[in-house]
């Protein structure tokens, strides 16, 4: 349970993962490693399996093998509100945001899962939206301000590894380059981020790092200053 | 006398207070089938039988260990609650993954061997138990008799009503069962133990049962299949109520006890199937139930 870390600096540690659900097997081998810090994203074609490796890590899947390694420590047997307690914050696709809860209800919905995490004022401070809609109810929000409140409501939980799922879907530019503001502030506080991305002109502006997903396994790994020049293979894996 | 639409008031207003007796027990039993089908996705066909271990359970005491009512008010819960908890965990729990169905089979079983034996062992002739010394006699109101023990239940169970009520809407713990309801593998995801909320939810909701039966205990006598008749009823005011609706629960649970008495005062040959025309109706009219939301 205590295992030391290979490297002290790493986050999160994928290797040789497999996970299905049911019947279907959607990951085949996917390994990556994420240092403490970083903002990396993860690219692909719907259905190449990246939502499915944010599940995994928190044992959201029917069935994974291989390892998973939060601050070092191996979780492919945990249940998933212990490996929550490891320091994850997970804002799914959906955002699952809590019809029958309150705007603030939901942002205070998550238990601390560690010590330092952000304080609700300084939340409210970020995201000034949703201290004026904090009463009403949580599905009455605009996509926006419900992309806010998933994202919001696990900077107060003290988790530093964060799961984010197509968080620019469907959202106004003007939106998303807040989204953008918001994961660069986030990164300055020393969070890890692990991002799900459709829009990788989005992902170019946030990430340090982009692994490129098909088929259920990573096929290759895109420093951001690299970006520019492996565009048309970009392109090409994300049939764009 | 005084009449009413040409009824008797003290007709009346007796018939009104036996309804708001049978409302209460409506309301307390449809209550904690809405907390368990809520987040369990169950629908509890033993919550007769937990009922009615729930009155044995306080016969047991008094009877054989001399252990009065107000004890039996938090010890039959308490221990039937845990055989709950018991029941949850080495059975429910492996039907979480399939279909609604499953469940209620599985429920519907135990309720019939758990009746069977009872029957078994007491008879179906049912057991006296008596009013507590404190709540005996009663008080005349000037158009009407009302024994205490009635005024009890009904505000004792009015009390446990809202006192759920509350803490599922507006506390933390409230928070994490609406949330879980809703959508319990983000919840799990978030850090909480969904799988023991499930365990103490259902033990609580069948602690809610046994409560109800130690409360009836004195007024319907205790008997092996006081639970099995009570049930059906109790599923058509859950069914009404919209299910897993807890304000539902516990508005068509007082409301259809009164409708219910006052059909006996004014068509008394309707008594007993008011509440499945009430049912057939609301399931016509908007299909969730009252308070229910479709899922």
């Amino acid at each position: 349970m205590t295992e030391t870390p290979a490297n002290g600096k790493e986050a999160l540690r994928i290797a040789d993962l497999h996970a299905w659900y049911g019947e279907s097997h959607v990951l085949h081998g996917m390994d990556l490693s994420i240092s403490r810090g970083e903002v990396v994203a993860l690219l692909g074609r719907n259905g190449a399996g990246r939502t499915t490796t944010l599940k995994s890590v928190l044992g959201l899947v029917g069935r994974r093998t291989g390892t998973i390694r939060v601050n070092g420590i191996e979780t492919v047997q945990m249940p998933t509100h212990r490996i929550a307690h490891l320091g994850i914050g997970y804002c799914p696709e959906e955002r699952g945001i809590y019809a029958s809860l309150s705007a603030e209800e939901n942002l205070l919905l998550p238990p601390k899962v560690q010590e330092g995490g952000m304080a609700v004022d300084e939340i409210y401070q970020m995201f000034p939206n949703l201290k004026d809609r904090r009463k009403s109810q949580g599905t009455r929000l605009s996509g926006g301000e419900q992309q806010m409140l998933a994202m919001a409501r696990i900077l107060r939980t003290g988790a530093h590894l964060l799961l984010l799922d197509e968080i620019t879907e469907g959202l106004a530019p003007v939106i998303v380059q807040m989204l953008g503001r918001v994961v660069r502030k986030l990164k300055e506080r020393g969070f890890t981020v692990v991002l799900v991305e459709q829009n990788f002109r989005f992902a170019a502006t946030v990430a340090d790092r982009h692994y490129l997903i098909e088929h259920g396994r990573i096929v290759d790994m895109i420093p951001n200053a690299e970006l520019e020049a492996k565009m048309d293979k970009v392109r090409e894996y994300l049939g764009v | 006398m005084d009449t009413i639409f040409g009824v008797p008031t003290q007709a009346l207003f007796g018939q009104l207070l036996i309804g708001l007796i049978n409302g209460s027990f409506y309301a307390l039993l449809s209550l904690g089938l809405a907390v368990i089908f809520g987040l369990l996705n169950i629908i509890n066909f033993t919550h007769g039988a937990q009922y009615m271990m729930g009155a044995f359970c306080a016969w047991f005491l008094l009877n054989k260990l001399g252990v009065g009512y107000w004890w039996a008010l938090a010890i039959a819960p308490l221990s039937v609650g845990a055989f709950g908890i018991l029941i949850e965990r080495l059975m429910i729990k492996h039907l979480y993954q399939l279909d609604h169905l499953y469940g209620l089979l599985l429920t519907f079983g135990l309720a019939l061997i758990i009746q069977g034996l009872f029957r078994n062992e007491f008879g179906s002739a049912g057991l006296p138990y008596q009013v507590p010394a404190e709540l005996a006699g009663g008080q005349n109101l000037g158009f009407m008799f009302l024994p205490k023990y009635r005024a009890w239940v009904i505000v004792a169970s009015l009390v446990v009503c809202m006192a759920t009520w509350f803490v599922i809407e507006k506390t933390k713990l409230g928070s994490y069962l609406r949330a879980g309801t809703e959508n319990s593998q983000l919840v799990q995801a978030f850090g909480i133990n969904v799988p023991r909320m499930i365990t103490l939810t259902y033990g609580f909701g069948v602690g809610l049962a046994a409560l109800a039966g130690v409360m009836a205990a004195p007024i319907y006598q205790v008997n092996p299949l006081m639970g099995g008749d009570l049930i059906i009823v109790v599923f058509a005011v859950v069914v009404i109520g919209g299910m897993g609706s807890i304000l539902g629960a516990i508005l068509t649970g007082f409301g259809l006890g009164v409708i219910e008495g006052l059909t006996k005062v004014f068509y008394p040959e309707a008594s007993n199937t008011v509440i499945f025309i009430v049912m057939a109706i609301v399931l016509m009219i908007k299909p969730a139930g009252l308070f229910g939301t479709q899922k």
